[in-house]
Formats: structure tokens, sequence, C-alpha cells
């Protein structure tokens, strides 16, 4: 059993702060995925939980021991690199069995592990061949492989499918997630795909410079996101923010101004917030009609068509720019004027410090 | 729109040639033609200067140089086939010279003398050599590279193991063991001839200085026993800089990650270093070999700063000797039969290290 508990970790490079006290509870078996913009520190923390690098500050825990000072190869873990890793000179039968050979696992022990690696993974014609002789993907199988025959409680993964083509992640994604369910360890996953965030995480754990913004299951953290930044990270298109201003309302609903859009209800609660604020109004491109009477109106300036689904590009009369996503059968040319509406209770709204207001 | 040709300087193949050609032709004067000349020479009587003109003589320069003979030397028996005693116990022999000097009966063995020889039974073996000094100077060379090789590029790996830490001021260190590099070898092998000095060198006062009195001062470089081991130690001292440069562009080419996945799956240091540096520098073992081989065959300079082949021959090296004889003694021929023979043990060994560290 192995969950993993950070308290207030902290990392520091010279006098440049990049983890800014990280608090996680991990639970054993639960698959997390770090997400987060270029730089924010996901890998940094990865490779802090792995032994690769120094904690500066707080308290790491792995089952119940503590391990900030403990070597790598202690912890009990495994970890997979973009960059595959894969010790060039070795065949992939020797990679995948290196660690075993250190551990002087008996041969037939270990051969036995092997090719049980190999069966999982699919990759048993391989066994004899150089990394040199493989595929981007089979490498990744191989640096899988040679995680798993270590049977450790957790596995760390660092953005490991980031070389390899669309439809090649797709399928060494459900491979992961399978591998997760059969073997039930904890897994650590950093990402900045927020596709592979969303199918295969437990718990997303969004970062954006050094900081936790929030911890949540996927549908939480797009439904209910905690700020303006994991609202932005989140989804795909992005969501529409339009800067609004506050005219009236009361604990269920605050009536809400734009130049840009008519006057509409949020229902959500207007404690602490009164008339002339400044707030921010959310709104996912999926959560668009094209209504008669609807709040916005613009200039279609791009449209995508991508059968399923039209994605229409609005300018709006003081030139921002709306994402909205139409049904695929939508007829609109560049040119048109558009009006489209949202749902009152499906739109955000986010105070001046960028936090969701509750409904 | 069609594409406007262009004419670049590369499609003349004149320019290119022009612009090689000052570098094409100092090669080829300096380098090509020598080197061909001495494949010539060393099949003739040419001399540095000479009125007479030069004759083709075939391979009798090699035979001279390489003509080795074993004689076997019967113990001295009286008429009735006693063996003969001297006082002090040891039996008597014929003397060499018997068989070497105008005997019809031992026509190969002219002009040879007593290379070295040991005992066999009653009788004695002897190994003859028809050139003493040449015999010298290729195996003081053959040693030379046999201790060298290994010596320097080992001592070169550990200091680039070293110095491959991230650590505060090992820049210092970088300089520190480059430095011998860069100074010429006529002015370090000077400064070691005061460091070896037999009187007041350094050395002898380092030792002295460390037993508190106890050692007696040797002339490190004029003493046939010693002589040779100090010009090994200068040698590797010098050029351990080089190498260790070359060592350590091969470990910065090994990716970190693979260390990192080697710490995680719970590899030792030595570990690390026999499944993920060693393999990694492969090729750059096999460069520095090869350099390194080449480098020391062509040992030279320190030979001419310091002990000029002395004492008693036991410096002596096969470019020493190549030099002497071409110029000190006018034997272009003899000098540039030792460079072809160098040139093809050089090619012989290169060749062989090639093989034997070949990817599989
Ligand atoms: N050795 C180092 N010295 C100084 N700063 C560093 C060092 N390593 C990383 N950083 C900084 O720490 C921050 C976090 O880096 P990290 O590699 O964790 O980002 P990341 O979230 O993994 O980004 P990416 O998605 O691009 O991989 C970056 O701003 C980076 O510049
Ligand atoms: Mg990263």
């Amino acid at each position: 059993m192995a969950g993993l508990s950070l308290t207030q970790i902290r990392k520091t490079y010279g006098k440049v702060e990049v983890i800014k006290g990280v608090d996680l509870e991990i639970e054993h078996g639960e698959f997390v995925v770090f997400v987060g913009p270029s730089g924010c520190g996901k890998s940094t923390l990865l490779r802090m939980i792995a032994g690769l690098e120094d904690i500066t500050g707080g308290e790491l825990k792995i089952g119940d021991k503590v391990v900030n000072g403990v070597q790598p190869r202690d912890r009990g873990v495994a970890m997979v690199f973009q960059s595959y890793a894969l010790y060039p000179h070795m065949s992939v039968y020797d990679n995948v069995g290196f660690g075993l050979r250190l551990k002087k696992t008996p041969k037939d022990e270990r051969d036995a592990k092997i090719r049980e690696a190999a069966r999982i993974l699919q990759m048993e014609h391989l066994l004899d061949r150089k990394p040199a002789q493989l595929s981007g993907g089979q490498r990744q199988r191989v640096a899988i492989g040679r995680a798993i025959v270590r049977q450790p409680e957790v596995f760390l993964f660092d953005e490991p499918l980031s070389n390899l083509d669309a439809s090649l992640r797709m399928d060494m994604r459900m491979e992961i997630s399978k591998l997760h369910r059969d073997l039930g360890a904890t897994m650590i996953y950093v990402t900045h795909d927020q596709v592979e965030a969303m199918t295969l995480a437990d718990k997303i754990v969004v970062l954006n410079g050094g900081v936790v913004q929030q911890v949540g299951s996927p549908l939480e953290l797009y439904h209910r996101p905690a700020n303006l930044f994991v609202a932005g990270f989140i989804g795909s298109p992005k969501m529409n923010f339009i800067d609004v201003t506050v005219e009236g309302g009361d604990n269920v609903s605050l009536r809400l101004a734009s130049p840009v859009m008519a006057t509409q209800t949020v229902p959500v609660s207007g404690s602490g917030v009164k008339a002339g604020d400044r707030l921010t109004l959310g709104v996912r491109p999926y959560d668009f009609r094209l209504m008669e009477d609807g709040a916005f109106s613009g200039t279609v300036t791009l449209v995508e068509q991508l059968g399923n689904e039209t994605i229409v590009n609005l300018a709006l009369s003081n030139g921002q720019h709306l994402i909205v996503a139409l049904d695929g059968d939508t007829e609109c040319s560049i040119g048109q004027t558009l009006k489209v509406g949202f749902l009152p209770e499906k739109a955000a709204v986010f105070d001046t410090a960028g936090v969701h207001l509750q409904r | 729109m069609r594409p406007t040709r262009t004419k670049s300087l590369q499609s003349h193949s004149l320019a290119g040639w022009l612009m090689s050609g000052p570098a094409l032709a100092l090669v080829t004067l300096f380098l090509i033609v020598p080197f061909l000349l001495a494949f010539w020479f060393s099949f003739t009587n040419q001399r540095l200067i000479s009125p007479n003109p030069t004759q083709f003589v075939g391979t009798s320069n090699f035979e001279q140089l390489l003509g080795v003979g074993a004689l076997v030397l019967e113990p001295e028996r009286t008429e009735d086939g006693s063996l003969i005693v001297s006082e002090t116990g040891e039996l008597s022999y014929p003397r060499v010279r018997e068989f070497t000097r105008n005997n019809p009966d031992y026509p190969q063995l002219e002009g040879m003398r007593e290379w070295f020889g040991w005992s066999w039974g009653e009788s004695k073996v002897l190994v003859l050599a028809r050139d003493l000094v040449f015999m010298k100077a290729l195996t003081n060379t053959l040693f030379f590279v046999a201790v060298v090789a290994p010596l320097q590029s080992g001592i070169a790996l550990l200091l680039a193991l070293m110095i491959n830490q991230k650590l505060r001021g090992i820049n210092v260190f970088r300089t520190v063991y480059f430095m011998p590099v860069v100074v010429s070898i006529v002015v370090v092998s000077l400064l070691w001839r005061f460091i070896y000095d037999g009187r007041s060198g350094l050395l002898n006062n380092l030792l002295q200085f460390l037993s508190f009195g106890q050692f007696q001062p040797i002339d490190w470089l004029g003493n046939p026993d010693t002589a040779m081991f100090a010009i090994i130690v200068m040698s590797i001292w010098q050029a351990v800089g080089f190498h260790m440069v070359i060592w350590l562009a091969g470990l910065q080419n090994i990716p970190l990650t693979l260390y990192e996945a080697a710490d995680i799956e719970g590899a030792t240091a030595w570990q690390k270093f026999r499944f993920v540096t060693w393999p990694g520098l492969r090729n750059t073992a096999v460069l520095i070999l090869v350099v390194i081989t080449m480098q020391a065959f062509a040992l030279f300079a320190q030979i001419d700063v310091m002990t000029n082949g002395g004492p008693l021959d036991s410096t002596q090296t096969l470019v020493f000797q190549a030099v002497t004889r071409g110029y000190e003694q006018q034997n272009i021929a003899g000098g540039s039969a030792i460079s072809v023979l160098l040139f093809l043990i050089v090619l012989a060994i290169s060749l062989f290290q090639r093989y034997v560290t070949r990817e599989r």
C-alpha cells in the first residue's frame, strides 16, 4: 500500500522558487495527473517525488515513510521518461530486466518476469532488438516494461507520450489506462495535453507557477473550475471570458451588463458583491446556442467545419472574439452576423481576484 | 515563378581546387612526398650527402635491421669428453666471436652480436642480432607503448570522471590538468630535466624531505634502470590532459536521463559506470587507444632533449634512431627503413585494435 502525501513541498534553484509550497494527498491506487503550462514545475515536482531532485522544503511521504532524504532506488518508485532513457547498447530484454539484474534476482525468475511484462505490453517479438531498431511507440513500450517488471508501488510518468503521433498516443493512452486497472498501482502522470489528463486521471492536479490551482476529478475541474486559470486551462476550445459590470443582484442571482452583451441574470450568489463591481463572465464554447434573442451579436471571422461540430469565431463590437461551438450542420459563412445566447445556469462568474463565485 | 539559376561558387570545381590548392600543395610537399620517398630510400643506399650515385640495394637495409639469429653453445670439454670446469665452478663456453667473425660454417651469423641469452641445461642459448641498437630501440618503444597506453588512458579517464562532476571551481582543475598539453614538449622536457636532476633535482629533494634525509639521491636520467621509467612518467603527465578532454567530451555525450533511470533502478556508482558510462564511452575508448598508441610510438622529443637515447641505449626509441641515423650518421636509407618499419608496426596495431573493438 503506497499512497503519497506532500506537505508544503518547496523547491528553489538559487534564488528562484520554482515550487511554492505544494500540499497534496494521493491515495493508494489512484491515477493522478499533473497538468499545467510549460515551465510551471510539473516535472520538477515529479522528479522530487522520484528522488532525482533534492527537496528544498516540506515533507514527502510515500506510504507512511518520510522519504525526503531517501535514495531514489529505495523509494519503491519506477519512472518512465519522455526521452525513454533506454540503454542503447542493451537489447530490449536486458533493458527490461536491468533493475532485476541489479537486484540479483535469480535468472529464471528474472526471465519469467521479463517475458510476462513483454506479454502484457505485446512486445515479445521485440526482445532481441536494440533500442535503435525500434519505433518511438515500441521504445515507449520498452520503457514502460522496464518500469512494470520491478512491480513498484508508485509509477511516475513524465510526458511519456509527447514524442508519439496522435493515433499512437491514443493507443498508448488506452494501454496505460488498462495497465493501471490491471496493476492497481499508484500512478502519477505529467502532461500538458489536457485530453490525456481528462481521459486518464482519477484526479487532476492543475499547477501554475509552482502553485497548485485546483485538485479534483476531471469533470469537477470542467464544471466547477476554482478560478480563472483552471477555467481557461481545462476544456478545449478554451472558455470565453467577458468583462462584465454588476448591475444588481441578491443571494441567488446577479444581473450582469457589458457593452457587448445584452444584460443577463446569472444564478450565482451575489453575497460580497455590490453593484458596479467588475467581474468576469465565463462561457464555454459548447454552451452557446444560435438564438434570435441571443445575448451576443457578432461577425463571423472564421469557420471550422469539423463534421460533428462547427467552430465559429465571432468578432464582437469591441473587437473581442468569442469562440462558439455549434452543431455540425450549421450553415454560416464569413462576414455573416450571428446572434448567440447561452444558458445562464451553465455560465461561470469570477470575482476580481479570479475566484469562481459559488452558486 | 521559375527559380532563377545562380552560378554559385560551388558549381565550379575549379574554384574548389584553387581554394584547397595551397593546403594540398603543402600537404603533398611535406607529407605525401616524404612518405613515398621514405619507401623508396629504404630500398637504396641513399646518404644525406654523398659523391657516389644512389644504388638500389633491395631489402638489405631491412635485413640489416631485423637480422636475428640463435646460437646454442655447448660447454667445452677435454679430449676424453669431461667438462672443463673453472676454479670458481663455472663451465666454460666457446666465444661468440668465433661464430660471428669469418666462420665459414655459420655464414648466417656473420657480423651479429649477442643480444640476450639464457642457460638450458649445460648448454647456453644465445639470441644474436645484427643491429643491437635498433633492437634496443624497438623493444624500448614497445615497452613504452605497452606501459603508457593503458596507464595514460586509464588515468585520463579517472581525471575526466572526477572533473565531470558539478562542483564549484571545477574549471580550475580542468585548466590545470590541460595546461601541460599547451606547453611545448621541448619546454616540458627541459623542465623535467631539472626535476630529475641527479644532485639537486626537485624529485630528489622532495624524496629526501619526505624520508627525513634517508633517501639517497638518484640520477634518474643517468641510470639505465630508471631512465626509461622517468621518461614514461613525464610523458604520461604531459599528455594526460589531452586525453582527459577527449574522455570528457565522450562523457558529456551520455544523456543524463540514462543515469537518472539507473538511479531509480537501483544502480550503485560502480554499476552506473559499468552499465551506462563505459558502454557509452566505447567509441571514445577506441579513438583514445589508437591515438595514444600512435603518439607513444612517435616518442622522440623527450628523448632528444632529456637523454639522447642513453645511458647505455636504455632510452633508445625507433623515431630517435631514425632521426639519428638519417641526419647525424647521414644514413638516410637506414633512417627511412626504420620509418617504414614503424609505419607498418603502427598500422598493424591500429588495424588489430580496430578489429578487437569492432561493433558486434
Ligand atoms: N536546474 C534548474 N535551474 C534553474 N531553474 C530550473 C532548473 N530546472 C528547472 N528550472 C525551472 O523550473 C521551472 C519548472 O521547470 P519544469 O521542468 O518542472 O517545468 P515543466 O512544468 O515540466 O515544463 P514542461 O511542460 O515544459 O516540461 C522552469 O521555470 C524552469 O526554468
Ligand atoms: Mg517537464
